[in-house]
Formats: C-alpha cells, sequence, structure tokens
C-alpha cells in the first residue's frame, strides 16, 4: 500500500501539477511570472541571505543530480569508490546545505524584521521559505549528521533507481520501503515542494535569462511584429 | 544606411516656471497606483539639487549607462556576464529611501472622529506599509525652489564636480527647473541590461518599452539606465517606464506633459537616424565629442537621397514631411540650441533641452543703454557657472554653452531692436557674429521659442495601422481569400491573456 500511494501515485500527480499548473501559469498568467524582489524595500539583509541561499540551492542541486540522477554503476566504472563517493557528498553536499538553510534563515528573518519587507510578503512566501527550510534543514540533518553518526546511507542503491524509474514510467516502488524515515520524510516535502512551485514565486527559476550573453544588446521591435516571437533585432 | 524615425521632444528651460503641472498630470494618468504611487515618470527638479532619485547622476553608485574600455563600449554596471552572476542581488539598485517613501493623509478621520476637545488632523500615513510615518522626511520634490539650501545642494552631483563656491545666500544664488522624462536614447543603456529582453526599442517611432509579458523583474534596467527612469514596481514585481504617451503620440497628440505645460516649454517631433552610425557615434573617445557625434547620426530630411531611401526602407510619407516639419530638427540640429541630458552617459538621448538664459538677463540693470556687445560678458558672467550648465548638458565643453546663450542673447537683442528699438545695428554684428548666426534664423527662432502654436510646436505624425501586415487578422476578419496568411506562418498555439 505505501508503495503504491507514496512512491507511484504521489510523486505522478506532484509532477503532473508541477507541469500543467506551469504551463497554466505561464500561458494564461503570464503577467505574474517574475521573481518577486523586495530589494528595494531592503538591501542589506537580502544581500546576505539571498546570495548565499540561491548559490547555496545551485550547489545543492547540481549534487542531487550528481547522488540521484548518475546511476552508481557510472561511478563505479570511473573507479571512484563508495567511501571517496560518500566524503565528497558529506562535505559539498554538507557545505551547500548549510548555505541554503543559513540563506532561508535570513530571508525569514529578514520577512518578519522589515515592516516594508513584512507587509508585502504573502502566505505564498513564507509557506515556500518555510517548506525549503524543512526539506532542506532534513537534507542538511541527513548528509551532515546522519551520514557520519549512524550510517553512510547509499540511496544510489534506493532512492536514486526508484527516482529515475519514474521517468520512464515504470516505478520500482519496492526500493523505497528499507529507505530510513528521515530520507523518506524528505523526499515526500521535496515532492511537495515541486507540486507547490507553479503556484508560488519559486517559477523564477524556469526563467534564469541564460540567452541574454548571446543576445544582441539592442532590441528592436516592430509594432506590427510586437508577437512575432522574437522581433527584429539589430 | 538604416533609416528609422524617432519621436523627439525639446525643453526650453527659460519658459519652465517649475510648477510640476507635467508631472501632476503624467502621474495621474500613469503611475496612480498600487506600487507606483513612489514613481515619476516624470519629475521636476530645482537645480542645482540632488533631484530624484537622490543623487541620481552620481554614476559611480548606481553605475547606469556605458563606458568606454579599450575603444569599446560596456556597460557601467557589468555586461551580461558579470550580470547573471549577480541576479540574486543587485548591488546597485536604488532603494525606496533613495526615491521616498510614499504617503498619504488619514482623511477618515477628519469625518469619522468623535467629538473632542481637540480639532482631529490627518496624519501621513505610509503607503507601502500602511502605518502612521511620524513625519515625512523626503519627497520626490522636496528641495523644491532650493528649500533645503545649504544643506541639500552639496548633494547635487554637478556641484560636486564644480571647482567653483556656489554662493547660497538669498541674494546671490540662482536656480533653475529642470524636467525629466525618459530620454528615449538611441543607444539605450536600459535595454542592454535586461536579461530577459524585455526591453525594446519601437522600429516605427524609437519609443523605449517595457514588454510586461516579458519582463521578469531582474531589475538591473532600473539602475542601468543613468538617467534613472525606469522604474520598479513592487505590486507587480516588473519594470515600467515612462512611455512617450504612445497611445496619445500615435493619433498624432503630444504627450500628457506636453499638452499640459503651462509654460508651453515642450515641443516634439520627429527626427530622422542612421541606425547603423549609433554604435559608432556613442563610441568616440572623447566625452566631449559625444554631443557632435549624436548630431551625426541625424539625417537632413530635405535631402532626397534621404527622403529615396527612407522611402524604399518602409518610412511613411507623412512621417517624412514631419520631419521636415520637426520643431525638434530645427532647435537640435539646424540652429544647435538644443543639447542632449548628459551626453557624457553615451546613450544618445533623444530628451534635449534649450539652456536657460533669464537667470542671467535678470541682473542687467541698465539694458537700454546696453550696446549689443555689451551682452557678450553678460553671459560670461552669468550668475549660474557656465560650468555647471555644462556638466549637465554639454560633458562639460563651456564652449557649446556659451555659443547657445549666445545665439539666445543675440535673439533677444535683434527682437529688443526690432520692437522698442535702441540698439545700434554696427555692434549687433559682433554679437551675431560670435554668436554664429543669421537675422533671419533669429526671427526663426524667436517665433518658434515665441510664440509657436500648438501645430508648430508639436509635428507628430500618426501611426499608420493600415500599413501593418495581417491588419485585416487584428481586426478579427478574413473575408478576402489574398489576405490568409502564407502557408507555414508562425501563431500562437494559444493566445496570451490580456490584463491579468
Amino acid at each position: 500500500m505505501e508503495a503504491l500511494l507514496l512512491w507511484t501515485v504521489f510523486p505522478y500527480i506532484c509532477g503532473t501539477i508541477l507541469i500543467v499548473a506551469t504551463f497554466y501559469r505561464f500561458i494564461y498568467r503570464g503577467k505574474s511570472w517574475t521573481a518577486p524582489s523586495t530589494e528595494i524595500f531592503e538591501k542589506k539583509w537580502l544581500r546576505i541571505g539571498s546570495i548565499v541561499f540561491h548559490y547555496g540551492i545551485i550547489f545543492a542541486f547540481v549534487g542531487h543530480l550528481m547522488g540521484v540522477l548518475i546511476p552508481i554503476e557510472v561511478y563505479n566504472s570511473l573507479g571512484v569508490d563508495d567511501h571517496t563517493y560518500h566524503i565528497f557528498a558529506i562535505v559539498g553536499g554538507g557545505f551547500a546545505g548549510l548555505m541554503v538553510v543559513m540563506g532561508l534563515i535570513f530571508l525569514l528573518i529578514r520577512k518578519f524584521s522589515f515592516p516594508r519587507v513584512k507587509a508585502h510578503t504573502s502566505f505564498g512566501d513564507y509557506f515556500t521559505i518555510v517548506l525549503l527550510l524543512l526539506v532542506a534543514g532534513l537534507g542538511t540533518y541527513m548528509t551532515i549528521i546522519y551520514n557520519t553518526t549512524v550510517v553512510a546511507y547509499e540511496y544510489r542503491l534506493t532512492i536514486g533507481p526508484w527516482f529515475r524509474s519514474l521517468f520512464t514510467f515504470n516505478p520500482v516502488s519496492g526500493l523505497m520501503l528499507g529507505v530510513p524515515t528521515l530520507f523518506k520524510v524528505h523526499v515526500v516535502l521535496s515532492f511537495l515542494l515541486f507540486a507547490s512551485i507553479p503556484f508560488t514565486k519559486l517559477v523564477h527559476m524556469f526563467s534564469f535569462p541564460v540567452r541574454y550573453p548571446t543576445r544582441a544588446p539592442q532590441q528592436y521591435r516592430a509594432r506590427d511584429g510586437y508577437r512575432k516571437n522574437e522581433g527584429n533585432k539589430l | 544606411m538604416k533609416i528609422k524615425a524617432q519621436v523627439a521632444m525639446v525643453m526650453h528651460l527659460d519658459k519652465c516656471i517649475g510648477c510640476h503641472t507635467c508631472s501632476v498630470t503624467c502621474k495621474n494618468v500613469w503611475t496612480n497606483r498600487p506600487g507606483m504611487e513612489y514613481v515619476w515618470y516624470n519629475n521636476v527638479e530645482t537645480r542645482p539639487g540632488p533631484g530624484y532619485p537622490k543623487s541620481w547622476e552620481d554614476t559611480d553608485r548606481y553605475k547606469g549607462g556605458w563606458t568606454l574600455r579599450n575603444g569599446r563600449l560596456h556597460l557601467k554596471a557589468g555586461g551580461p556576464i558579470s550580470k547573471l552572476a549577480n541576479i540574486f542581488y543587485n548591488p546597485n539598485m536604488a532603494e525606496m529611501d533613495d526615491f521616498y517613501e510614499p504617503w498619504t493623509y488619514d482623511y477618515q478621520n477628519l469625518i469619522k472622529s468623535p467629538r473632542k476637545e481637540n480639532i482631529p488632523v490627518a496624519r501621513p500615513k505610509s503607503m507601502i506599509t500602511g502605518d502612521y510615518i511620524d513625519k515625512p522626511t523626503w519627497g520626490s520634490n522636496w528641495d523644491d525652489d532650493l528649500a533645503g539650501g545649504s544643506e541639500v545642494v552639496p548633494m547635487d552631483p554637478n556641484v560636486q564636480k564644480l571647482q567653483e563656491h556656489i554662493a547660497m545666500e538669498y541674494e546671490k544664488t540662482f536656480m533653475m527647473y529642470l524636467p525629466r522624462i525618459c530620454e528615449h536614447c538611441l543607444n539605450p543603456s536600459c535595454v542592454a541590461s535586461c536579461p530577459s529582453g524585455a526591453l525594446y526599442k519601437r522600429d516605427e517611432d524609437g519609443i523605449v518599452l517595457v514588454d510586461q509579458d516579458a519582463c521578469r523583474g531582474w531589475r538591473f534596467c532600473t539602475n542601468g539606465c543613468p538617467y534613472h527612469k525606469v522604474y520598479y514596481n513592487w505590486n507587480t514585481h516588473k519594470a515600467e517606464k515612462c512611455n512617450f504617451c504612445y497611445p496619445r503620440t500615435e493619433a498624432g497628440l503630444p504627450t500628457v506633459c506636453s499638452e499640459t505645460c503651462v509654460g508651453r516649454i515642450r515641443y516634439i517631433g520627429v527626427l530622422l537616424y542612421d541606425a547603423d552610425k549609433v554604435k559608432e557615434a556613442a563610441s568616440v573617445e572623447d566625452p566631449k565629442d559625444l554631443y557632435e557625434s549624436q548630431l551625426s547620426v541625424f539625417l537632413d530630411p530635405f535631402d532626397p537621397e534621404v527622403i529615396a531611401k527612407a522611402e524604399e526602407q518602409g518610412i511613411n510619407r507623412s512621417w517624412i514631411e514631419s520631419a521636415q516639419e520637426s520643431p525638434v530638427y530645427k532647435m537640435a540640429m539646424k540652429w544647435k540650441i538644443a543639447l542632449p541630458l548628459h551626453p557624457e552617459y553615451r546613450t544618445l538621448p533623444m530628451v534635449w533641452y534649450v539652456p536657460p538664459l533669464s537667470p542671467i538677463m535678470s541682473h542687467i540693470t541698465n539694458e537700454s543703454q546696453l550696446s549689443a556687445e555689451g551682452y557678450i560678458p553678460a553671459v560670461d558672467d552669468m550668475r549660474i557657472p557656465m560650468q555647471y550648465l555644462a556638466s549637465l548638458l554639454s560633458a562639460d565643453d563651456t564652449t557649446v554653452i556659451r555659443k547657445v546663450l549666445l545665439k539666445m542673447a543675440a535673439m533677444r537683442v535683434h527682437m529688443r531692436a526690432k520692437t522698442v528699438g535702441g540698439i545700434d545695428d554696427m555692434k549687433k554684428s559682433k554679437l551675431l557674429q560670435e554668436a554664429d548666426i543669421t537675422i533671419e534664423e533669429l526671427e526663426d527662432m524667436a517665433r518658434l521659442l515665441g510664440v509657436a502654436k500648438y501645430n508648430e510646436r508639436f509635428v507628430i505624425p500618426t501611426g499608420r495601422r493600415e500599413m501593418d501586415e495581417d491588419l485585416h487578422y487584428k481586426q478579427g476578419a478574413c473575408s478576402i481569400e489574398d489576405l490568409a496568411p502564407p502557408e507555414g506562418m508562425v501563431t500562437y498555439p494559444f493566445e496570451r491573456s490580456e490584463g491579468l
């Protein structure tokens, strides 16, 4: 039952919400699609909180790619033994996790303590920060404390293959049953976070302007061709 | 040669009385919404003074505009790679306090207050937090008419640059008004600063706009503009800016600020320019050459070759005729009395200013006995230090300012001689010579600056919708087979919602 509900149905519901709602918002609620900055209200705390959090979460994302998406066989064939992998994962992941948690705490305190920021913080903003803090806090705890005191859990044999199997629509949910509870909670909360992305400010992550360095500095658009994809550029 | 048309504006500062009607009407039309209370697309600054936002000319702090490195133009705040690295926090962005915290008054209290011993008052209330403010401490015109005096004036970056001491004693001081809107530059640094490509310059009229669907609120435009004329709407979390009232100009009407200007200081007209020369013109080595190099990108609308090329490139006949009648062309190109604001930012701004003469002339007491030559030292000894005007309008080149002021003085002398007499014609030629202008031009100038009517001050061709492709589709009609879209034409799978 747990395998079916928690590790098959639940992830697919979350994934569907993420994809469908994201496209819906982009297309029908396009004007709400921004990185809702409050920098104009407060700069000093944002400087620390935002930079530490964002770079931390980028490192953490790369770390999850390496731990969950890349199969253990790849590491084995490259000759990276488990011990080396875990040292790197614990040090790198722990560092990234601490950055995320510290950044989030800074941002959360900032939300409370500056009246201008507080006045413009919605339920969704608090929800996002708190959920992220739970997910990241658990992840960091697992990486730094659980892995070093209890056991360096080999998620590359259970969570990794299960997560990848979701993408092939052939989920091997049984793999998740023996996973330590802490890890299970981390995974479930993460899927909740994924499902909440389209309803919160988190959508701005999909708009990272990667094309900026390659485009012409000056943009011209004809009034006539306003909505014809790119317009004409000089 | 790539010919483009630009709708541009000239403001004749001599006539500005600092009444803020332009600001108020603009605000009532465009920025009286939540998130935009602190925003003034049009504002009038008393100079010397820090302006709005505070010390916006401090390019070391806000890092607006372009700089030249090894002969190449670079955004002063850093190029695309450094912007992407700084995208989580924009170190150069202005804070709300650099503008001001907008407030209203608790008027309800005047009506709803219970009977008390003291008269109820309307307390100021922040429009950001909704809390009462004990006392507002700054506003967009806090230093109007030199209020704040010697405490506030030194915040003006142009003053800090001056060698000369600026007298703040009441009888000795000077001031002038500087109304500002978005410059709709030929080489806009806000556009180049936008990571999302949401800011763009319109092909048809050169108006710089923000695509509200594409803006992601990265905020680099706000300080990337050296004039600080792109604003962050904290309610929609997107950038907004002066749009040159395009719904009006497309219909051939002047902008709201121009329409309502009681001093009639504003002129709107079309200029034709060569878009291929813009980058080169903005890249000249010496900032003092930027004024001349900017003039070099404009094309003579009477030149048959230019007319032929323009028509070939789809510029409508009525736009070419408007360019020939353009008051902006006359003042900026023909008589060279209108100057761009801060050309050293290298954005090639398109709102031009005729420097003020009144503060000089007001201390001439013996004007009825004065010879024409006597006006030359008057220009040189003016109350507004020439360096101050040069710092604003000509990248510190005082010779440019002097020449404009001599022309204005010559116009005054000539028109005075014509109407009340008393000037020796022989000596007038010396002033004319120094001013480098003819009598006919002076009379044309006097007409345009003094008595020109509405349709001479505003020569604005309408947006020609009938030239649009797919116009019938835009109107929602498709009755004629020939008008069907070519096969394979890209259409959107979903229509994006409007107004959400």
